[in-house]
């Protein structure tokens, strides 16, 4: 919390040198001390982001041109927005760039970048907040790189089904230890101030109020020593290259597999290859980079970074919500508040059940850990988080979000109770996943003031929140949530109140078939890895048990008793595991044995028949909640399958694949499994308006 | 007294846990924000209506300079919110209520936060006098030989740690611990090993009952630790406590021939209490309901050897000041720092000539029954977490008071190093 004397101060100012009180001239402003420190500072026109664009590449060269003239005593090259050095490349001028011939363009952006590498004086990186991608790539080029404490670099490519295209595929290896700088291009990891300093991407860390004292010693001279390792002359010899390479393609295919994402293993191949020769990489580096922009990997994942903007720009706005009071300390309820805590709410947690609470905390400690909390970042979040056995957060709270269990008798009491407790203006939502919102509105205190806010398992993993809206939702209470979900740094899907809301309606069916084909007889390994193969980030058993039988039970039986739309049959045998204790991860014990931690299913490839029974059904489920206006269009579908249950991305989402493949070929596909399987897989009649 | 009503208007702690052997779940400011948090919580002040914030620590933790200041944080108080601690020994928890009730009473703040926190289980382990010389030399040894010739003259006996915490309960002046002042008293006063061990039980019954009846219901807040362990309630109590168990317990303080043991002293604890203070304007103002008023407050210091009558020399100034007698008062808390200390403060206000000579009084200021005195149990069965302790009292007088509808209560506290605090309640 900031009080009124920090808040008059305002936010400490970044230092920029004899830019200062110079307006851009388009993207960069310029200009040369008393000590002739010649300052470029990027600016970008109408953006509080960095990216680099190509007119940030065409104008740094008729500045690099005067450099060469000038002969400075130093360059420094900075950033003047708050939010960081450089985002990266501009991504929405990729689809361009692939059109007309990348390689061109990167050759340009490459011979500005060698000038500056070439430049006689010092050069000077000065770097805060996220230098990354071509940003990265843009320090990189720089002599020295001077860090601002809780800085970072990273190169998110991989993220994009790319790796880096301005020089980082060499010139990170020749800066620091060539392994290390392959484990981040392959992982796309960022690294933070610590590890960037450790790693010796960064020659020194300070604070914004020394950077003019910093910048003056590094122009005289004055920089710490670097060192190349022995590592890295060892890995300058091919052989050695190759034993590294064959261990990165091993550790690689354990997450991806190279039909789906090629970049990892391009980027091996090219490091493998070059690892000793800088010029050589260049040149292969823009080679490859051209032909990876045109992968439909690429492409998808792109795609995917479009569709994550747009699910957060209906998160802008303020929610108004700052102290929030969840019911339940079940699992979710437990997270939900956690995560709710770490992001900055004051938060109670209300159970009757003390030692739910414990646990709940315990979890809530995990969960900072996992978060990479500072122990003050986590004692503070802890101190946010409230076990309140008595409730008495109900009545100060701005949100109360109801994790009970899903017993609309139950519910209805939870909801009756708060009637008089809550404050006025207080917004109710509850995070059912199988209960109509309609019905239980007819029991809360105030329907108007009434949605669903349902969050995914695990929830500080998965980013996607449904806003559930039913007919008398308020619309300021909806855009008050999806505000809420942005401030948490979650992706509000605004939804209608139907079966199974969008994302469950197209899981179940899905869920529900692996059931079915292990009634027939399939293994679950095979179910599986037939999942896996299309690019699912684990299959629907394990899946099932890491949602909980229980849970997934109750939301196939409610979709089975709501929907029209004829679902497979509920295993008697799965109510006898639910019954019997074995409810998945949870318990220890579901499909899988859990107590060693996640199962093993084996590898091998898979049958395409197998695959379309499981993918299928869930592709005609999204059709159905487009057709009905479940769902807003297919970018939110396919955002919220993406972001919710980890849809293959690099298929570019359920509506992408489906209009990729072809609506027509599937409805076939459908009509043919629905005559041999039953009528469960007839296709919806939104099909045919896909085409 | 002159000047503005004064109110108790709620108040709230964490359940007291016993020290076994290492340190807690729980620092003093985390024990303070445990159960911070629900007193907060439970009144939906506006943000600014806490003018300041008082606590009581006797062992602060070097991670927690002024814990009040960090508990104040830490609980969400805006960063304007000036916070201070106070340090009177055992007394701390009390002084921060007193504090603040002249404050609120003289005009200059109307709403206070008062407490008191403790965590004994986390006293350092102090260093010998001659070991820290050592480690200072050997900082300033200067390369490998210097340092070796340092490293000859280290001793077996610098790495024995003293306990930090034995060495606070020993009154420095004098050089007796704590128990041994209340083996002073038992000698003076004729209290007798049966007497001690017969209130230690009945200590223990009382709160045992008061933890069945629910009495202790928004009192004592659950804890909750990182570990996902609740602490919910006082946990040095045995229910099942009795004469014969307490019998076979050694003396701890005198051996052999002692009469304070372990059974009928109080108990090595962590705990954290808060009150919350206001005058009538905010009570007015945000529409709270207090349980008591703070009708008066004092002081008193005596010889240190003999600080278990503290309570006595504090207390009886109240009652003469307000022109009461010892009938007047409908409920007791005198703090149980050990059994022997308490019934000597009794058998002083029963003792004609000590009433005359010492408290100046006409007669002896008389009985006071045990029904009335220390009704749910005091330290001997929670503990003495001595920062929290005073800070404690005052609230369950308060609460007591409420439950059995009497008038008058005074709480009161016998303070190492030979002072007493007391404190008048009257019903709201």
């Amino acid at each position: 919390m900031t009080g009124p004397v920090l808040t008059h101060l305002g936010k400490t100012k970044l230092e920029l040198g004899p830019t200062e009180d110079i307006a851009p001239a388009q993207n960069w402003r310029a200009a040369t001390d008393g000590d002739r420190i010649a300052w470029l500072t990027l600016d970008v026109a109408g953006s509080s982001t960095n990216t680099v664009s190509e007119a940030v590449i065409r104008e740094l060269v008729d500045h690099v041109e005067r450099l060469e003239r000038e002969r400075p005593k130093a360059v420094v090259i900075r950033s003047a927005k708050l939010s960081g050095f450089a985002a990266g490349a501009d991504i929405s001028g990729f689809a361009d760039m692939a059109e007309s011939g990348a390689a061109d363009l990167l050759r340009q952006g490459h011979g500005i970048l060698d000038r500056i590498a070439r430049l006689e004086c010092p050069t000077i990186a000065v770097v805060h907040g996220a230098a990354l991608g071509a940003g990265f790539e843009l320090a990189l080029a720089c002599d020295r790189r001077i860090l601002i404490d809780g800085g970072s670099f990273g190169f998110p490519e991989v993220q994009l089904g790319l790796h880096p295209g301005l020089g980082g595929t060499f010139r990170l290896p020749a800066l620091i230890d060539p392994l290390e700088a392959m484990t981040l291009m392959l992982t796309g990891k960022t690294a933070h101030t610590r590890k960037a300093r450790k790693l010796g991407i960064a020659d020194t860390v300070t604070e914004e109020r020394h950077v003019a004292a910093a910048v003056r010693a590094f122009a005289s001279g004055d920089a710490p020593d670097r060192d190349t390792g022995v590592k890295a002359r060892a890995l300058a010899l091919k052989p050695a290259r190759q034993i590294a390479a064959r261990k990165m393609r091993g550790e690689t295919a354990k997450s991806a597999a190279p039909d789906h994402y090629p970049a990892p293993y391009a980027l091996i191949d090219l490091w493998e290859e070059h690892g000793g020769n800088p010029e050589a990489m260049q040149t292969a580096e823009i080679e490859s980079f051209a032909k990876l922009l045109e992968t439909d990997t690429a492409r998808n994942l792109v795609r995917v970074f479009f569709l994550r903007q747009s699910l957060r720009e209906a998160a802008q706005g303020e929610s108004g919500i700052t102290r929030v009071h969840v019911i339940g300390a079940g699992e979710m309820g437990a997270d939900i508040a956690a995560w709710t805590a770490i992001k900055g709410k004051t938060v109670t947690l209300g159970d009757v059940d003390t030692a739910q609470l414990g646990a709940a905390l315990r979890r809530a400690h995990k969960t900072c850990k996992g978060a990479h909390l500072t122990s003050a970042e986590t004692r503070d979040a802890i101190d946010r988080l409230m076990p309140d056995p008595s409730g008495y957060g109900i009545a100060r709270a701005d949100l109360v979000i109801e994790a009970g269990p899903e017993d609309p008798g139950v519910k209805e009491k939870i909801y009756s109770d708060l009637a008089d407790r809550m404050k006025e203006g207080a917004i109710l939502s509850t995070n059912t996943s199988s209960l109509r919102l309609a019905a239980l509105a007819k029991v809360a205190p105030d329907a108007g003031r009434f949605a669903g806010l349902h969050f995914f398992n695990p929830v500080p993993k998965m980013q996607l929140v449904e806003v559930v809206s039913h007919p008398d939702t308020a619309q300021d209470v909806s855009d008050r949530l999806a505000a809420f979900c942005g401030e948490i740094g979650r992706l509000p899907a605004s939804v209608a109140d139907a079966p199974g809301f969008l994302v469950n309606r197209a899981l179940t069916p899905y869920l529900m078939e692996a059931m079915t084909l292990m009634d027939e007889g399939v293994s679950k390994e095979d179910i599986d890895r037939a999942a896996l193969r299309f690019g699912m980030p684990m299959g629907p058993v394990t899946l099932a048990d890491q949602v909980g039988l229980d849970i997934c039970l109750h939301v196939a039986d409610s979709l089975a008793a709501d929907l029209d739309a004829p679902m497979a049959e509920v295993p008697g045998w799965l109510r006898q595991k639910v019954d019997s204790g074995n409810t998945g991860k949870k318990a220890g014990k579901g499909f899988y044995d859990w107590s060693d931690g996640a199962p093993d299913i084996g590898d091998g490839d898979a049958d395409p028949e197998l695959i379309d029974r499981l993918i299928l059904p869930m592709l005609d489920a999204c059709v159905e909640c487009l057709r009905a206006g479940v769902a807003r269009d297919d970018d939110q579908i396919d955002g919220a399958m993406i972001f919710a249950t980890g849809f293959a991305p690099f298929r570019g989402g359920p509506m992408h694949y489906s209009k990729t493949r072809g609506p027509g070929e599937i409805g076939d596909r459908l009509a043919s499994l629905a005559a041999r399987q039953g009528k469960r897989f007839e296709p919806d009649r939104g099909w045919s308006d896909l085409e | 007294m002159t000047g503005r009503p004064v109110y108790l208007v709620d108040g709230a702690r964490t359940p007291f846990l016993k020290a076994r052997g290492k340190p807690g779940p729980f620092t003093p400011v985390d024990l303070a924000v445990q159960c911070g948090r629900p007193l907060l919580a439970r009144h939906p002040l506006p943000e600014t209506a806490i003018d300041l914030m008082i606590l009581g620590c006797v062992n602060v933790i070097a991670d927690e300079m002024n814990p009040a200041r960090v508990a104040a944080l830490r609980l969400g108080l805006p960063t304007q919110t000036v916070a201070f601690t106070m340090q009177i020994n055992c007394g701390s928890g009390m002084q921060s209520i007193d504090t603040a009730y002249r404050y609120i009473r003289d005009g200059s703040h109307d709403m206070i936060l008062a407490g008191g926190t403790e965590a004994l289980s986390h006293s350092p382990l102090v260093l010998r006098d001659e070991a820290v010389e050592w480690y200072a030399g050997l900082a300033q040894a200067k390369g490998a030989v210097d340092m070796a010739k340092h490293m000859k003259d280290l001793r077996p006996g610098f790495l024995k740690p003293v306990i930090g915490l034995e060495r606070g309960l020993t009154d420095p002046i004098t050089e007796l611990n704590m128990g041994q002042t209340a083996e002073v008293l038992a000698h003076r006063f004729g209290i007798s090993r049966e007497d001690a061990d017969a209130y230690a039980v009945e200590s223990h019954h009382r709160l045992a009952r008061a933890q069945t009846e629910g009495w202790l219901a928004g009192e004592v807040e659950p804890a909750f630790d990182s570990d996902g362990g609740v602490h919910d309630s006082d946990d040095g109590v045995r229910p099942d406590s009795d004469m014969d168990a307490l019998a076979k317990l050694k003396p701890v303080f005198e051996k052999p021939y002692g009469k304070v043991t372990a059974g009928n002293a109080s108990q090595i604890t962590d705990g954290a209490s808060w009150t919350l203070l206001a005058s009538e304007a905010a009570v007015e103002e945000h529409g709270l309901t207090p349980l008591a008023r703070i009708a008066d407050s004092d002081w008193a210091a005596l010889d240190p050897s003999i600080m278990g009558l503290g309570p006595v020399l504090s207390a009886t100034p109240i009652a003469k000041r307000n022109g009461l007698g010892g009938a007047d008062i409908d409920l007791w808390e005198i703090n149980e720092a050990f059994a022997a200390q308490v019934l000597s403060c009794l058998a002083a206000w029963d003792d004609e000539s000590f009433c005359r000579d010492v408290l100046g009084l006409d007669a002896a200021f008389g009985q006071i029954d045990r029904d009335r005195l220390n009704v749910d149990g005091g330290a001997i069965s929670l503990g003495h977490p001595v920062g929290t302790s005073g800070n404690r009292i005052v609230l369950h007088l308060a609460n007591a008071m409420k439950r059995q509808g009497a008038r008058r209560g005074i709480a009161t506290e016998c303070i190492g190093g030979g002072q007493g605090g007391a404190m008048l309640l009257e019903a709201a």
